[in-house]
């Protein structure tokens, strides 16, 4: 995306206008090499590739028509407190999505309450702190856990995270912070905590990557003049480079979000999927992923289907415009920068 | 009196121990976090490789499924379903995602190529689960059969904006000047882009390309109702086809512990190819003549 901006200098518009003719005339006088038909097979190529390009806008609208054409029975049954009812019954046919809307936000917040902090604290070893040596396999090992598939996260948490949950980390936190009331009733495992953490697990890679980005943007002089003026180096990072890099890094934090609530796999196997609204985070839950992942190959009748199609839509519309407010918020702190940084 | 106060100006006042010991806790504090944040990958590896290693074996690699119950049988069918659901994936998608790109990076510096460039970034976060009821909806409502074909339609509607994105990075990075020499013999800008431009970026488009074949080697969710899985061989691309990663999906949530140890063993050998295929392009790019590839 950076090298959009050393892209856009360079001599574009008028250059491939100008050929055809020199090439044309050069053909006449003797080609030294044989090309073609050049005007003919120039704009087929034209057309080949602008094709192309037009196939990508061609996709989002097939899913925009898809989606709103086959959820629109849902959307007239129901309008918009189909996102406000609580109950789910395809037997009756009726359907309300509250909870996994619920479930889908309260597992992506907490999920970032985890992520964000280890995310940035990664972001700020390897670029401020590391030995440069150690640079280089740590940015590499984070990005390994970006490359593992979901569905084996889900296969890890269900038979390492959750049962180490059980047995250790809920009772614990039952015992000493059950007073709050997120951390009630009995201690199954899985649930919206096994979910939040499989997720926040998954999206770290995501945010530190894009804070790793925004904190090389960030003028070296910038963390000299601050040294300079006395600043220990947490106060240097923290006045001259978080701070700078403060939108970017809200940015890389919205996008890990976005992720978060599209995520499908990992989560379908530890939130238990019940379509319940409970306050304890120990409680089983559902996501707006998890449910279309569990029902859509087995939905009978039509409107369950397109109660389905109307959940789908949702996500999807939601995580557009968290992916556009992220791209425009790192897209703030990057512009301007050559390349990529050096991490 | 003038000389001690003129003295001590010049160099800097000691930093307050408060000031040095929030240093140090920040910096253990971002240690901790690497580790932290490192321990499940290490857990995740150590456990695919512990149990998994030893479930993989010649009837894992070559047997289908076994009926609930008795022991053995293996995923062979899903290997192979996974290889065709990704081919039909590649050849639908590399092609139209290279020519995306071409069309950026070479013609498309006004306002249908931003919109197309933005179009792609919307595509690329679109959630896998939302692709899946796409595929569905336009290939195995039409076929009337969850098939191969949907699945490796699904997948293609995934790699697409990564290679188109991609493909466009990499040939912008082809020095201006080397068209132009093209160009000063006479040959015509489609040769151009394909023999000069883009032969300059193949190690950089295949890296592309790679990075986008192993983030859909793995994707499970929009398989479910398009591929659908089958515990039986199949190569029609019309009929139910069995993948790697939804038979670890159903082997996982199974209640059974033969199809557990088989999970594992499944999903061992579904990260060895995916890493396996990262590791090979990041060595690739970091030797490539194209540094910026990554």
């Amino acid at each position: 995306m950076a090298n959009q901006a050393w892209g856009a200098p360079r001599l574009s518009g008028p250059q491939p206008v100008a050929k055809p003719e020199l090439v044309a005339a050069d053909a006449q006088s003797g080609p030294l090499i044989r090309t073609g038909h050049n005007r003919f097979a120039d704009s087929f190529f034209y057309i080949l590739v602008l094709a192309c390009g037009i196939c990508v806008l061609a996709l989002v609208a097939i899913i925009v028509y898809e989606l709103t054409s086959k959820s629109a029975p849902t959307w007239h049954a129901f309008g918009w407190k189909f996102f406000f009812q609580s109950d789910w019954d395809p037997v009756n046919d009726h359907y309300g999505a509250l909870p996994f809307v619920y479930g889908t936000i309260v597992s992506s917040v907490l999920s970032l309450l985890i992520a964000v902090p280890l995310a940035i604290g990664v972001a700020v070893f390897i670029t401020e702190m590391s030995p440069p040596w150690l640079r280089g396999p740590l940015a590499f090992t984070t990005e390994l856990l970006a490359a593992i598939p979901s569905v084996i996260y889900g296969l890890w948490a269900i038979f390492v995270l959750v049962p180490l949950l059980r047995l250790y980390v809920q009772p614990w936190l039952a015992r000493y912070f059950g007073w709050t009331g997120l951390f009630e009733g009995p201690p199954f495992g899985i649930g919206m905590l096994a979910a939040g953490i499989i997720l926040a697990i998954m999206v770290v890679p995501i945010i530190s990557a894009i804070t790793r980005e925004v904190m090389t943007a960030v003028p070296q002089q910038q963390r000299e003049a601050v040294l300079a003026l006395g600043a220990t180096r947490w106060e240097m990072i923290r006045t001259g480079v978080l701070r700078n890099a403060r939108a970017g890094i809200m940015g890389g934090v919205i996008l890990g979000l976005g992720r978060a609530l599209g995520e499908t796999m990992a989560v379908t196997m530890v939130i238990g999927n019940r379509p319940e609204i409970a306050k304890s985070l120990f409680a089983p839950g559902y996501t707006m992923a998890s449910v279309l992942a569990n029902e859509f190959s087995e939905a009978s009748g039509d409107l369950y289907l397109s109660a389905l199609v109307e959940v789908g839509l949702a996500l999807f519309l939601v995580t557009i415009i968290v992916n556009i407010i992220a791209q425009f918020l790192v897209w703030t702190v990057t512009r301007g920068t050559p390349a990529r940084g050096h991490a | 009196m003038p000389d001690s106060a003129a003295l001590p100006s010049t160099t800097l006042p000691p930093i307050s121990l408060v000031r040095r010991a929030t240093d140090s806790l920040v910096t253990a504090a971002a240690v901790g976090a690497v580790i932290l944040v490192l321990a499940p990958l290490g857990a995740i590896f150590g456990y695919l490789v512990y149990k998994g290693i030893g479930s993989i074996n010649l009837a894992f690699l070559t047997q289908t499924p076994k009926p609930v119950g008795e022991i053995g049988g293996g995923m062979a069918n899903a290997i192979a379903g996974t290889g065709l659901i990704l081919l039909i994936a590649s050849v639908a998608g590399v092609p139209i995602g290279i020519g995306a790109g071409i069309y950026l990076a070479e013609y498309g510096q006004n306002r249908f190529g931003d919109l197309v460039r933005f179009t792609a970034d919307v595509l690329n976060g679109v959630p896998s689960i939302v692709i899946g009821i796409v595929a569905y909806a336009i290939v195995v409502l039409t076929q009337k059969h969850f098939s191969a074909l949907a699945g490796g339609v699904a997948l293609a509607i995934m790699m697409i904006p990564t290679i188109t994105r991609a493909t466009e990075e990499m040939l912008l990075l082809v020095p201006h000047i080397v068209r132009e020499a093209a160009y000063g013999l006479g040959v015509s800008k489609w040769r151009t882009t394909l023999s000069i431009t883009l032969r300059t970026a193949t190690s950089g488009v295949i890296t592309g390309i790679m990075l986008a074949f192993a983030r859909v080697a793995g994707e499970t969710a929009p398989l479910l109702f398009t591929a659908f899985g089958n515990q039986f061989w199949n190569w029609k691309l019309n009929q139910p086809t069995a993948a790697l990663s939804l038979q670890i999906f159903s082997y996982a949530i199974s209640p059974f512990d033969e199809w557990h140890r088989q999970a594992w063993a499944g999903a061992l050998i579904l990260i060895v190819l995916i890493v396996g295929a990262v590791s090979a392009v990041r060595l690739a790019a970091s030797r490539g003549t194209l540094k910026g590839a990554n």
